[in-house]
């Protein structure tokens, strides 16, 4: 009897062949997805790094695009103006969007209000990059009747960073187990000392990730820049005034004719994805280290 | 009625379990000596929080249930219970699954209220005082009367010394406390009353999560003792833990007994014939029958507490 039933799980070789079948397409999956990525980076890499000199990253551009190579600058001005417009994007978005996934979790749960803020930040999610610029641009710019300044490129990423932030915070929130709030609560803890002391802590790592995809989205955005910080060549510490920054450059240099103003769009984007691979190896040692602090 | 103190909500306690008497209670060689402590269960019940000589073991103190209904959303799930639990003693609550004893005793403490859409009717008197009474800070409520769950859940982003003082910390007012010198003796202490100390002494900073599971419930126990409760809840502390394990912490119930009134809700009743001096019985939502362990394992006066005992149902 029991003889018989393993026998109904022989592994024939029928079954094998099914199993060496099914193991191969996931990994030509994998292998078929790594393709663009590594090819992307292939390119930044033999396109990009060519242009990359000392001058390139310390001088501003200088606009003499139809002169020879060496007149027509750097990238500073762009590097600093993203640095700067994430940063201050940065800085509104991730407390009013932690905020809101705190509440939403703690406080707001399965309410209607709760839900409704749900539905709305869904929808921003969705919203294309360049529908925050145009509200920044109307509110702001046609609106005030003033001009292009980098702390209005910063509100359109913010906006744009927000529901991602939001969202992803929310998620990793929900993954901390209601037995440790419980045990907190039980502990004779205020509730807002169980949040502060026990459950953002445990979220720090997960959320760090959520918040990190939210700022290297906002790095990359163009659309929301173009009609709201403007372009400028200068390096500019005011983000009251026109601001450069790097995919707006890489926006303006790749249509160029002139051929090293194109390349110095590809070292642009190979400096961007850089810029982004080291604030993730940043954060991410900065997490592992609190996990335990 | 005494007028309730700001912020705190619960009654001063009476001058013999003074703040600084409680401390003193916290010595380590007393918890090492219990046994001295414990008197013959059933002329000790009958001494009151008001007449027990000083001497004897910082007193627990009573909880009385009047009336008590939990409710989850419409569904009624406690269906009035009245129910004393003494002063020092242990009383074990048994009954079949969903018949309501969690919930129960999750109403004790304010937990039950926790969950959306729950609420309680009723009464529980902590001494004189109505936990329910709506000047009452529930936190303070907490405070008083802690809380060990099912499965071992200790901080994991914290360390054992950061666990048990956890309590301390996310309690504490004043910032004086908050240092870890100002917090050692506690911890210390805290961990001695549960068993621990010897065990993770050398282990203090290491992740509380990296203790075995019989250790990590005995590190939750030493968390709720940190913040010098007068009553600890116990919902199914051993039912995660292997033999062993579950031999170490009912040792430790039997110690624990001389400073805290204890109320164990167990599905194991070799466990309640072995720790509780009394045991109550709860069936659908109500209390069957409640009386000393033993009458209730050999002498019940209900036919069903008989047929549950003896594992004719549930």
């Amino acid at each position: 009897m029991s003889s018989e039933r393993l026998n109904n799980y022989a592994l024939t070789p029928t079954r094998k062949r099914r199993d060496r079948i099914a193991r191969g397409s996931i990994l030509a999956a994998t292998i078929l997805a790594l393709i663009p990525l590594l090819l992307i980076i292939y390119y930044l890499l033999s396109k990009g790094l060519s242009s990359w000199s000392w001058s390139f990253f310390t001088t501003d551009p200088t606009g003499n695009t139809f002169f020879k190579n060496s007149t027509i600058g750097g990238i500073e001005s762009a590097i600093l103006g993203t640095i700067e417009i994430v940063a201050l994007a940065s800085l509104l978005a991730i407390p009013i969007g932690i905020g809101v996934a705190v509440w939403l979790v703690e406080y707001g749960r399965t309410g209607w209000f709760a839900n409704t803020v749900r539905f709305f930040v869904d929808v921003l999610t969705g919203v294309p990059s360049i529908i925050f610029g145009l509200f920044i641009y109307i509110a702001l710019i046609i609106g005030t009747g003033s001009s292009y300044a980098g702390y209005k490129g910063s509100l359109a990423l913010a906006l744009l960073m927000l529901p991602v932030v939001i969202r992803s915070a929310e998620v990793v929130l929900l993954l901390v187990p209601g037995a440790l709030r419980e045990s907190a609560l039980a502990l004779g803890a205020p509730r807002w000392r169980v949040i502060g002391s026990i459950v953002l802590p445990t979220a720090l790592p997960g959320m760090v990730t959520g918040v990190l995809l939210a700022i290297a989205r906002a790095a990359g955005e163009t659309a929301p820049l173009l009609f709201t910080a403007g372009a400028t060549f200068k390096t500019s510490t005011n983000l009251g005034g026109f601001m450069n920054s790097l995919p707006v450059q890489i926006y303006n240099d790749v249509t160029s004719p002139t051929t090293a103003v194109v390349d110095r769009a590809w070292g642009a984007a190979l400096t961007l994805v850089v810029m982004i691979l080291l604030l993730n190896l940043i954060a991410r040692l900065v997490a592992r280290r609190n996990r335990l602090a | 009625m005494t007028t309730l103190p700001p912020n705190t909500g619960l009654p001063s306690p009476p001058a013999t379990q003074a703040p600084n008497a409680r401390t003193a209670e916290m010595d380590p060689d007393e918890i090492a000596e219990p046994s001295q402590a414990r008197a013959p269960t059933p002329s000790r019940s009958e001494v009151s929080p008001a007449t027990r000589p000083a001497a004897l073991s910082k007193p627990g103190l009573a909880v009385r249930l009047q009336g008590l209904r939990a409710f989850y959303g419409e569904a009624e799930q406690v269906k009035g219970v009245d129910l004393e639990f003494r002063a020092n003693e242990v009383t074990a609550i048994i009954g079949p699954s969903g018949c309501g004893k969690s919930t129960m005793v999750r109403c004790i403490n304010r937990m039950h209220e926790e969950i959306p859409g729950a609420h309680a009717e009723g009464k529980v008197l902590l001494d004189d005082f109505d936990v329910y009474d709506p000047s009452v800070d529930v936190v303070a409520v907490r405070r008083a009367i802690g809380m060990v769950f099912q499965k071992p859940n200790p901080f994991p982003t914290m360390s054992v010394f950061d666990n048990v003082a956890a309590g301390l910390r996310l309690t504490s007012h004043g910032r004086g406390s908050r240092s870890k010198a100002a917090q050692q003796p506690k911890v210390e202490a805290a961990l001695r009353g549960a068993g621990l100390w010897e065990e993770v002494a050398e282990r203090l900073h290491e992740p509380g999560s990296g203790l075995s599971g019989g250790q990590q419930q005995r590190l939750c126990i030493a968390r709720s003792l940190a913040v010098d409760p007068e009553v600890i809840l116990m919902d199914e502390p051993c039912s995660a833990l292997d033999p062993i394990a579950t031999l170490k912490i009912e040792e430790l119930i039997d110690q624990l007994k001389s400073r805290v009134t204890i109320v164990i809700v167990t599905h194991n009743m070799q466990q309640a014939a072995r720790v509780a001096d009394r045991t109550a019985f709860m069936l659908d939502g109500r209390l069957v029958e409640v009386g000393p362990t033993q009458e209730i394992f050999t002498t019940p006066t209900d036919p069903r507490t008989e047929e549950y005992v003896t594992g004719k149902f549930g």
